[in-house]
Formats: C-alpha cells, sequence, structure tokens
C-alpha cells in the first residue's frame, strides 16, 4: 500500500554470525472487520538489541506484539521467530516458541487471586516442575530483587500501586530466562519518575540478560532512552526506521510533528 | 412486516450462531483436557470451591423442600385416606425429581454466576492472554477443571440435597404425627431398588456439564469491560437455568425409557 509520505525504512540486518534475526515480521497485514490495523509491516530485531515502537494511538502498535506472540493470527505476511514461522503452528509447537518469550501486559495482567510471589512462580510451577519448591521458591525472590519487590512477595496484586504492578510482571515475564522480551507501553500511566525508575530497569535487565527486545510505547524520551532503533508507525505501516537521530534529520512531516509534539 | 422478518431472521441465527460458538469452545475444552499435562492442583482448588462451598446452601435448600414435600404431601394424602403413604411419597419426589432440580438450580445460581464473573474478569484484564502468553493452555486451567468439578461434584451435592430433605420431612411428618426416623426411613425406601433412585441422582452430572459449559464459555468470551462482566454473570445464571430445566425434561425421558 502507498502513503502520501517517503517511507525511508532502514532494515535490521542479520545477525553478527551470519544467522536470522532473532524476530522477523515479514509483510504483516491485520484488520478487524472492516477496520485496517496494520498494512505491510516489516520489521527485524537481533539478538542484544531494543527496538522502540512508536506512533500514535490506534495505531496497532500493540496489535503487533499480539501477533508476535501469536494472541492473533494475521490475515497475510509471516512472523518468524528464530526462523520458524509462527502462524501456522499447532498450539503445542506455539507453546514452545512461548516459552522462549516473556510478555509485559500494559496493565501488567498480574493474576488477581495469586500474591505477588505466586504470579512470578506462575510460569516456574508449570514450565519448570523439575525445580524443587525452595529452587522455584530462591528463584522468585531472586527475580524480585532484580526489579526491587523482593520486600512485597505476599501482597496481593490490588495492595501494589501500578509502578509496582509492572515491575511485578517484568519480573514474571523474565521467569524463565527469556530469549524475547516484549513490552506494551511499560510506562503508560505513570509519573515521570516511576517511569525513569522503569527505563533503568529495562536498561539494567537487557544489560545482563542481552534479549532481543520489543518496546511499543507512545512516549518518544522513555523510546530514546531504552532503544538501540526506533519504528515510527502510521496507517498500519512503518513510516521511518532508524536510530533517534535519523528520526531527528528525516523530511517526513509525519515524523517532524510526531517529534515536535512529543 | 420485513422488519419483523428481519428480526426473525437475526433472532434464529443469533440462535445457531451461539450454539455453534458453544459447541467450539466444548470441543476446544476436550482437547485440553485429554491432553497432558493436567492441572490436578487447580482441579482439586475447583473441586473445593464447586463443592464444599456449595454444600451448606444446598443443604439447606434441600431441607426445606424436604419440609415443604412432608406437610403438603400429608394434606394432599390425608384427603384421600392414604396419609401411610407420606414417608414413601416423600422419599421418591426428593430423591427421583426434587433434590436433582434443585440443587442443579442452586449450583447454576452460585457457582455459575461465580465462575462467570471470575472469568470473565480475567478476560478483560488480560489474565488469560498472559496465561496463553506463558505458553499454558487456558481452556485446559481454568475451563476443563472448573467443568469436570461441577460434574463430578453435583451427584454429590444432590446426595446430601436429598439427605438433609429427607431428614427434614421426617421432623416436619413427626411434629405432625410422631413417627421414628427408623420408621420414616424403612417406610419411605420400601420396595426401592437401586435402578429407581441411582439414575435421577447421576443425571446431575449432565447438570453439572452444562453449568461448567455455559459458565466458562460465556466468561472466556467476554467483551466490554465491567459491564461486559456482570453481562457474563447474569447470563451465566440465565443460561444455565434453562438449559437445566430443559435437560431435566430430556433425561427423565430417556431415565423411563432406559431404566423401566
Amino acid at each position: 500500500m502507498t502513503t502520501d509520505y517517503d517511507i525511508a525504512i532502514k532494515q535490521g540486518g542479520v545477525e553478527e554470525d551470519g544467522s536470522a534475526p532473532v524476530v522477523a515480521v515479514d509483510n504483516l497485514y491485520k484488520s478487524f472487520g472492516s477496520q485496517k490495523v496494520l498494512t505491510g509491516i516489516n520489521l527485524t530485531v537481533s539478538r542484544g538489541e531494543t527496538l522502540a515502537v512508536l506512533g500514535r494511538s490506534g495505531t496497532g502498535k500493540s496489535v503487533l506484539l499480539r501477533l508476535i506472540i501469536g494472541l492473533e493470527k494475521p490475515d497475510s505476511g509471516s512472523v518468524r521467530i528464530h526462523g520458524q514461522d509462527i502462524a501456522g503452528l499447532a498450539q503445542d509447537q506455539i507453546g514452545q516458541i512461548r516459552k522462549k518469550i516473556g510478555f509485559l501486559f500494559q496493565h501488567a495482567a498480574l493474576y488477581d487471586s495469586l500474591t505477588v510471589a505466586g504470579n512470578v512462580a506462575f510460569p516456574l510451577e508449570h514450565h519448570k516442575r523439575e525445580m524443587s519448591r525452595s529452587e522455584q521458591s530462591d528463584r522468585v525472590k531472586q527475580l524480585l530483587a532484580e526489579v526491587g519487590m523482593e520486600g512485597d512477595l505476599e501482597k496481593m496484586p490490588s495492595d501494589i500501586s501500578g509502578g509496582m504492578q509492572k515491575r511485578v510482571g517484568l519480573a514474571r515475564a523474565l521467569a524463565l530466562e527469556p530469549e524475547i522480551l516484549l513490552l506494551d507501553e511499560p510506562t503508560a500511566g505513570l509519573d515521570p519518575i516511576s517511569s525513569g525508575e522503569i527505563n533503568d530497569l529495562i536498561l539494567k535487565l537487557q544489560r545482563e540478560h542481552q534479549m532481543a527486545s520489543i518496546v511499543v510505547t507512545h512516549d518518544l524520551h522513555s523510546a530514546q532512552a531504552i532503544a538501540d532503533r526506533l519504528a515510527l508507525l502510521n496507517e498500519g505501516n512503518v513510516v521511518i526506521e532508524g536510530k533517534f537521530e535519523d528520526l531527528q534529520q528525516s523530511d517526513i512531516g509525519f515524523v517532524k510533528e510526531f517529534l515536535q509534539l512529543s | 412486516m420485513p422488519s419483523a422478518v428481519n428480526f426473525a431472521t437475526g433472532l434464529v441465527g443469533g440462535f445457531f450462531e451461539w450454539f455453534g460458538n458453544l459447541g467450539i469452545f466444548f470441543w476446544q475444552v476436550l482437547r485440553a483436557a485429554v491432553t497432558p499435562p493436567f492441572e490436578w492442583r487447580e482441579l482439586i482448588r475447583q473441586l473445593d470451591e464447586v463443592g464444599s462451598k456449595s454444600l451448606p446452601l444446598v443443604a439447606l435448600a434441600g431441607a426445606a423442600v424436604g419440609a415443604v414435600l412432608s406437610m403438603e404431601t400429608n394434606s394432599s394424602l390425608t384427603r384421600f385416606g392414604a396419609r401411610s403413604m407420606l414417608p414413601a411419597a416423600t422419599v421418591y419426589s426428593l430423591i427421583l425429581e426434587m433434590g436433582p432440580i434443585i440443587t442443579g438450580l442452586i449450583v447454576s445460581g452460585r457457582v455459575g454466576a461465580g465462575i462467570g464473573a471470575e472469568l470473565a474478569s480475567m478476560k478483560v484484564t488480560e489474565q488469560i492472554d498472559a496465561i496463553e502468553a506463558s505458553a499454558i493452555n487456558p481452556y485446559r486451567l481454568l475451563a476443563a477443571t472448573r467443568i469436570l468439578a461441577c460434574i463430578l461434584m453435583l451427584p454429590l451435592l444432590t446426595i446430601a440435597a436429598d439427605g438433609c430433605g429427607v431428614l427434614m420431612g421426617w421432623v416436619a411428618q413427626t411434629l405432625v404425627e410422631p413417627v421414628s426416623l427408623h420408621r420414616f426411613i424403612d417406610s419411605g425406601f420400601r420396595g426401592a431398588t437401586f435402578n429407581a433412585f441411582l439414575p435421577p441422582t447421576f443425571k446431575t452430572a449432565v447438570f453439572g456439564l452444562i453449568i461448567g459449559l455455559i459458565a466458562c464459555f460465556q466468561g472466556m468470551r467476554t467483551r466490554g469491560g465491567a459491564e461486559g462482566v456482570g453481562r457474563a454473570a447474569t447470563n451465566s445464571v440465565v443460561l444455565s437455568s434453562l438449559f437445566v430445566i430443559l435437560a431435566d425434561v430430556v433425561l427423565v425421558k430417556l431415565i423411563l425409557v432406559v431404566f423401566p
């Protein structure tokens, strides 16, 4: 589909060892009824790299993440994880891929009948049955300590703030030591100080775990702080992709407007 | 006239669409239920939630029905000079029909609404998506465990309701015309066979399937925030109650044919 803008796309290249990118989205289309959400998206993310996907509200950013993890099926196009197209996979096969992906939902999506510790232990109890109870407990404490929540093990999600819920959500997303991290609006609804703390936490975790990360956000400052590359969506497609300086130097009207108003 | 035709067509179409979606949902749950790993811990939790937490309410309802049956039947039988038949009339009415249907409707209200609201709330807050994103099958973890718990617990709850009903039936009769509990039970169960009492009790397993399936379906397909949660809870109760009553008609006929 052609747009009114010049599209300057700098594709993420192959890995240093010549292998395929960890996440590769090729010509992805998705509609809900008559509403076209994504119209031919192309993106790649390599190991150890953070890609921020920016755009106005309602441009399909969250839908993109849901397509990558297989919660939605694309109308056409492909999503490849380590070179494997997930669209046609059976439930148990896609389950194996999902174990390699950590997902932080926009509102954390903590299980409200479980404690903070119970939430983080949940993936371990289902997928790491070879670990003993004490090993799982130690791992939960380690994860919560990484996100600064080690003192709130027995609290319920309703007893903690939104920022704290996101921290717990992050710890849960890291429980299975994923290779890919998907973050949906990690700083949405947070005050500037809490947003800064979440950004610092994401940077620290990325340095330590070297995951391929995709962060969906409308917060340009947050994206600038944590991402290696940025992709700006408009009308269901990528308008520009590259480093922050590339966006600053772009002549595309929408990009200038987005940067000016952010 | 055209608008009336359109309305009728839409209604019939919507009815078949709902049934079709329910059938697809049931198939997904069935496939998940027979595929390991099995969620034993969650199943045990649901057995407690459905069974032991419904027991007081079901026992109370059964006791009330037993007392009322005894009082109402007493006056009718006295009119026909057949008061000696009161224990048998009370016991047979309770165990063959009143106990199962009352248990089904009570559980439909309590458990159906609870499951519908809980799963709907999880759906609108993306908790079910989070379960799926964690590579855990939500049909196996959430739906299969709840449906199986309803299937297993309904017959046991029915037995409890029947027991309390028979006991209160005796109390009600004793207040009018003293009779020992032993004589009441002996007279009530005289000539009864397992074939007479077991099928009506175990038909409630079908009620459990209906309640669990509809409540889980309504909950996991919810859209629309708080209003959607309320709608899911209400629809779970209304639809499961309706289908329990309709199923009872079919099952009673089936039992009469298979166990004449």
